[in-house]
Formats: structure tokens, sequence, C-alpha cells
């Protein structure tokens, strides 16, 4: 099956370089896929889709009454990483969650970080996402994000751009797992003439890292992931990593405080709960501590947790770390706190609720990204080039309204790579999240969730958005 | 275990083998409609064999609050399709699967599959679509992926307490609806005394033992013509018949004594009470007491049962 060729210089192309030639660590993929006949690839990708549908692997839209359930489309072809560019890929997240996991210590202690004017005191104290609830708390290892999702991108040049970090409750990761499976079943032979960086080891690492932070007191920590419920968009994931690490999937009804400690409910009595892997926000942890009309949360949880009887993962009050307002002071807080060059670039980004910036982000609304500082899931933006005038004109009116809880970002030309589709297989932008695990030390399973934009020209890919998934290879050598 | 986690377990393959008892009941109600019937009197539609499925599930009331004639398509509608009726095939497969989907982490994914598996092809089951293949075909269809759930639960599961939870309501619910079959075929059913011992007879008592699986099991056992006083004999009594409630109760008080720790008894006493009545009774005893007596009361017991068992680990209560 042929390869459409689309070349647009404004794009960088996974598959092919400049002089249109297929990169060296595509060419096997390339040279086995030309020898397939088309119809052999359509049944594969029925094949895929079916059991993707039998596992039952979906994800819930919110606001679509009917579809609680909605398959995520899944792309059989991969996007593939050659081994030198994932070194760096790597180097740079370590580096970066570092920094993040220091800075969210240093604005719940000393605040060195004020001290030296690297951000304004109140842009961090006055936040939504900054918990002072957790002021001179100690967690253990200090680790506040134990897993962060960071989203990159890669632009014109080729060169790799964090979109954002998410250090609050990211998720996608069970479709790196499932997608790997998927791709192992149906092309078990592209699997011996590819050297693939195996992921499934995800959960282990997981697991090890929720009981490295346990409270000092257990010596054989039980360890719960507590969800929100069936409801919940993520709620597969939740029971896929619960299964895979074997531990009790707790929803708030399932936990309760009793004498400064954590305990579910279980058909043996009360069991004491050591290590909460938790899967919902700060607001709905403790309707005690944060809202009070939240169902999904535990009475008297956060007494518990600042006492240091229970450890929680992520850590309350990281979303200070990941709001948008916060990003673009990343590269310098990786100066500040490693003293080590960025390696992974930031986007530039206007800070609507300053004036000029704010003038300039108006006068150029066709050409920019517009994003809600606190929002997430591709709600709530505006992508400036592909939006029509009325959409930009009342994007206008809402972003005139409260310009502070407005950036902007240039339209980044998201890389392409090679998709199945309905006219056969052509160029899709792409994006990718790698999922960094910290504990006693950073580790990151090679790869991530690449997910793809399937609409032609489309640069959103949030799976709320109609984007789907591809599964990962990073190649060993 | 979580108790939460027990209860949609429990729940789980109880409404799995709810859907599997409909659908033998249904199955046999639809063999019965087709033998030949003396045309029916005003007033007598007790007597209609599509009266029987509604009886038997208590679902009488229910049924006439949204049908008011005893139609055969408006029986199967409701039993088979119906969203509302709690007890419908659609309904117990969609809650079975539901339960599963809530506590995929504790069945192993082959069960969860095959649950999927099943309420993705129940959702496109029309009245059309089931007429048109065959009511005999799709109540089959309906047994097998029962038999099928239990089998890849038996033969996949961790035998940890969820599968003990799994196996336990499955025998609750079998006890339960094998004593329901037994009473309404004394009480709705009961054909005139000129019947007993014809032809009309004969078929429905085998038509009562081909619901429960066990026609050949009859045979086998009393190598003699059906009477009623062996067939309750056989469902009641014998340990040896996978439906019976003797079975059952063995079943039911074994896994309680698996269950248990050392501070809640209650439960396993009473499964202990409810199984040595069966098993060191005799039929002349169960009809001195009278047979439809004698099974009201089983039924209580068993709905006793049920809520010690939600006290002790399904939904406890503490603080």
């Amino acid at each position: 099956m042929q390869i459409q060729r689309v070349s647009n210089p404004m794009y960088y192309d996974e598959l092919r370089d400049a002089a249109n030639q297929i990169r060296p660590h595509y060419q096997t993929y390339a040279d086995w896929l030309a020898a397939m006949p088309p119809e052999r690839i359509g049944h594969k990708r029925t094949e895929a889709e079916m059991l993707f549908h039998r596992v039952g692997i979906t994800f819930a839209v919110y606001g679509e009454q009917d579809a609680t359930e909605r398959l995520i489309p899944f792309d059989i072809v991969p996007r593939i990483i050659p081994p030198e560019e994932w070194r760096l890929l790597e180097r740079g997240l370590i580096q970066r969650v570092k920094t993040l996991n220091m800075f969210l210590h240093d604005v719940y202690h000393e605040q060195a970080v004020f001290q030296k004017g690297l951000i304004p005191r109140e842009k961090v104290l006055n936040n939504s996402q900054y918990r002072s609830v957790m002021h001179g708390i100690d967690v253990p290892s200090n680790i506040y994000a134990h897993i962060a999702g960071i989203d990159l991108v890669r632009a014109g040049a080729g060169e790799f751009y964090v979109l954002e970090d998410n250090l609050r409750v990211p998720s996608g990761v069970s479709y790196v797992l499932e997608n790997r499976k998927v791709m192992m079943r149906l092309f078990p032979e592209l699997f011996a003439t590819h050297p693939v960086a195996p992921v499934d080891h995800y959960p282990d690492l997981l697991l090890e890292n929720l009981r490295a932070v346990a409270p000092q007191a257990s010596s054989d920590p039980t360890v719960v992931l507590l969800t929100a419920g069936s409801f919940n968009s993520a709620y597969f994931e939740h029971t896929f990593l619960a299964q895979q690490m074997g531990i009790e999937l707790v929803e708030g009804q399932d936990l309760f405080v009793r004498d400064g400690f954590v305990f579910m409910r279980t058909t043996r009595g009360p069991k004491q709960v050591d290590v909460i892997y938790r899967r919902i926000d700060d607001d709905f942890l403790d309707p005690k501590a944060f809202r009070p009309d939240s169902m999904l949360g535990v009475p008297g949880l956060l007494d518990v947790y600042r006492n240091g009887r229970v450890s929680l993962a992520n850590a309350v009050g990281t979303g200070v770390a990941d709001d948008k307002s916060i990003y673009p002071f990343v590269p310098s807080l990786i100066e500040f706190y490693l003293g080590e060059k960025p390696i992974l670039n930031n986007v530039p980004t206007f800070d609507l609720g300053k004036k000029e910036e704010l003038h300039y982000a108006l006068a150029h609304l066709a050409e920019l990204v517009v994003k809600e500082v606190h929002g997430s899931g591709g709600y709530g933006m505006l992508v400036g080039p592909s939006a029509t005038a009325s959409q930009r004109a009342e994007f206008r009116e809402r972003i005139l309204a409260s310009p502070e809880k407005y950036i902007a970002q240039p339209t980044l030309a998201l890389s392409t790579c090679p998709t199945y589709v309905e006219s056969g297989i052509a160029p899709r932008h792409v994006d990718l999240r790698p999922f960094v695990l910290s504990g006693k030390s950073v580790t990151i399973v090679p790869g991530g969730l690449t997910r793809v934009a399937l609409k032609e020209g489309s640069l959103v890919v949030n799976s709320s958005q109609g984007g789907g998934t591809k599964d990962t290879w990073v190649l060993e050598h | 275990m979580l108790s939460r986690t027990a209860n949609d377990l429990f729940w789980m393959s109880r409404h799995m083998e709810r859907a599997e008892n409909v659908a033998r009941i249904l199955d046999v109600t639809h063999r019965m409609s087709l033998l030949p019937y003396a045309p029916l009197q005003p007033g007598q539609d007790w007597a209609q064999p599509w009266v029987v499925p509604l009886v038997i599930t208590g679902l009488v009331t229910p049924f006439y609050q949204t049908h008011s004639e005893l139609a055969t398509d408006n029986v199967l509608k409701f039993m088979v399709l119906d969203a509302s009726n709690p007890s419908s095939i659609y309904s117990c497969i969609k809650k079975s699967r539901e339960n599963g989907r809530s506590q995929r982490g504790a069945i192993s994914s082959e069960m969860w599959e095959c649950l999927n598996d099943t309420w993705l092809s129940m959702k496109n089951v029309s009245f059309d679509s089931m007429t048109a293949s065959g009511l005999g075909s799709f109540f089959e269809w309906v047994k097998m992926r029962s038999q099928l759930f239990r089998g890849i639960t038996f033969g996949t599961m961790l035998r940890d307490e969820g599968y003990r939870f799994i196996r336990l309501s499955t025998f609750l619910e079998r006890a339960d609806n094998t004593a329901r079959i037994l009473d309404v075929k004394y009480h709705t059913l009961l054909p005139s005394v000129a019947d007993v011992g014809g032809a009309v007879d004969y078929y429905q008592w085998g038509a009562l033992l081909r619901s429960v699986g066990s026609f050949e099991a009859y045979r086998k056992v009393y190598r003699a013509v059906i009477t009623p006083l062996k067939v309750a004999e056989l469902l009641i009594l014998r340990d040896d018949i996978p439906r019976s409630l003797h079975t059952c109760m063995n079943e039911i008080y074994e896994l309680l004594q698996e269950l248990n720790d050392d501070e809640s008894v209650e439960a396993e006493r009473l499964a202990g009470e409810i199984h040595s009545q069966l098993h060191y009774s005799r039929m002349e005893k169960i009809i001195a007491i009278g047979l439809h007596e004698y099974l009201m009361q089983f039924l209580q017991q068993i709905a006793a049962l049920n809520g010690e068992i939600d006290n002790q680990f399904l939904a406890p209560v503490y603080q």
C-alpha cells in the first residue's frame, strides 16, 4: 500500500526528509507497507477496531448524553522515534519534571523563587491552584508530581516544544499499553524487524513508585487507586491500572477516616490504607477541606494527609506548577534550580493579562491559539487560523471580558505522521505525551501517547475533539 | 476485598443467572404454547401458558400497568426487551455487564470480554429480529451466553473471595428460581383433577423439568413415568441435581463457611439451618406441611439470608 505524498514545507514530516526521501528509521516500515495489499491493511484496521470494541477500551465525552462510552479511534500506522531523538527527549523531560517538583517544594516551603524575583509572588499565591493548606507540609521524598504527562509537539524544523505540563491527574497511559498490545497482535512480523523498546512494565514501575512514597511506618503499604466512578471519562484507565497493579479500585464512599487514619470498607471489616493514587482533582478530595458539595471525596482525608499518615499521588497543590500562567517561567526555573540550560523549548506565550501583549494578540487572532489559563482537554480554546471570522469575534468578546484568564501562543506547525484515513494513508498532525514517573529516581517508559488529528489539516488532537491515537515506537538501535 | 466490589460481583453473576432463568422459563412456555389447548373461557387468563413467566417472576402487576392484554407478543416484549422491567433479559444482561464493567479489575479479562460481547449483541436484538430467527434459537443463545460466562469464570478466575461471591449469588438466584417454578406449577398451572396423570399433565411436568434442564436426569434417576411427587423430590431434595434446592444450599453453605471470618457467623448459621432442613428432610414430611407452604417458607428464609449477607459483607455499616 502506498503512502500519499503531500509535501508542505511548513510542517515537519516524520516520514520524509526535505529531499522527499524516507527517513532511515521509517525505511523498514515503508518497505513492508509498500508490499502490503491495501485490502489486507483495511482488514487489519477492521480487526483492530473489533479488538478495541471487545476489550471495551472506551472514554466518555462530557456533555454527550447518549454516548457515555465511545471508542477512541486507533490508527494502525505507528509513530516511530529513532534512538538518538528519544535520548534527547528523555534528558529534557527528566530535567523539566525534576525542576517542577523542586519548584513545588520551594513554593510550599522557603519560597526562594520569590526572593530571587523569578516569579512575582502574587502570580503563585493568588493562583486558584495554589493550596495554602500545603504550606510547610513535608511530603515523602519531596515528590509532588509522582506522575507527570508532558505534552510535546514538533514544529517546522523538527525541534520539540513543550506545549503543556500535566501534573494533576494526567491520563492516557492505558492507551499506550493497549495500543502496543493490539499492534503486537495484528503485526507480529513488524516487531521481529523493528527493535521496539517495550512499554508494558509501566504498571510495575508505577506501583514501585507508589509503594516508595508510603508513610514511613508502613513496611508493607496498602496502595489503592481512587476514582470518581464509572462515569468519569478516564474510568477505563482507572480500572485498567488498578488491575495491572493488583490494587483495589476505590471510590470515595469506600473510604473513611477514623482515629486519624484512612480505612476502606471491606468484606472483612475496615482495612487501613497507606497510599492513595488519586485520579480525582484536589477540589473533590475532601468535602471538609475543599468543595463541601463534593460527593466523590473522603471527609477528613486532608487532615490525615497533612499529618503524614497517608500519602497522596499526586500531592495536593501540584496544579500551581502546571498552570498555563506559570508555564512561561519554566525555562528560567530550570536554570534556577538545576543550573542547567533547558533542553526542551517552551512555546512563546503571551500573557493576555498584560496590556501590550493583549493588544498584540487581539490584532493577530487569526494567527494565534488562545487558551483559557485553567482550561484543559481542548475545551475553551480558539485555534485562530482554522476558526471562522464569527468564532474569532465571539472569542474576542470573551477575552475582553476577562483578559487575565487567557494566554495566546503562535499556532505551532505540528509535525505530520502517515495515518490511515478514508482516502488511504496520508499525513496527519500529531503530538506526543510521554509519562514521567518520579520516585526514588525519575523514569520514563520509552515513547508515550501519540495523539493524531484525524481530520485533514486539523491541529487539534484531543480525543474529545475527534482525535485518535497511535502506537509510539522508540527504536532501541 | 472492598464491600462495593463484592456487591458488584455478586450482582454481576446474579443478573446473568437471572437472564438465563428467564430465558429457560420463556423457552418452555413457548414450547408449551405450541401444544393443543382447549379454548379458554373469558376470565381464565390465569390458565394461559403465557401468564406463567409473569407469575414466577412476580411481575403480573407491573405487566398490566403497561399492557392491557395477556398476548404472547406483549409478554415476550415485556420479559425480553423491556428496559423498564428490571427482570427482563435485556435489563439483566445490561446490569450484569455494568456490574462487571465497574469491577473489571476484579474479574479476568476473558470474563469481561464475554460480558461485553453479550451486551453488544443484546443491544441489537429487536422483537422482529428475535422472532425472525426463531424464538427457540434466541432463548438458546441467552442460555449459552450465561453458560459460557459461567464456564469462563470457572476456567479463568482466581479462586479468591470475589469468585466465592460470584458463586454465592449464582446459587442464591438459582435456588430462588427453582423454588418459584415449582410453586407456580403446583398453584397456577394445576390442571383440573381429571387431567392428573393425563397427557397435558405429562407435558406440563416434562416442561417444568426441561426448564431447569433436568428432564434426562429424571429419567436416569427414576426410570419411571413422571409424577408430581417425584419431580418435587428431584428438585427439592436430591443433591445430585444441579438446580435442586439441596444442591444450591450445599454450595451456599460451603461458600459461606469459606467466606466467614471469626467475628461474623450469622449468615453462615442461617445457611446451615436451611441446609440441614433440606439435608435431613423426607418428601412425606414436606407433603404433610404442604408443598406451597414449604416453598414459601424456603423463599422467606432465602430472603433473610440475603439480608444477612448484605449486612455482613456487601453493605456493612461502620462507625
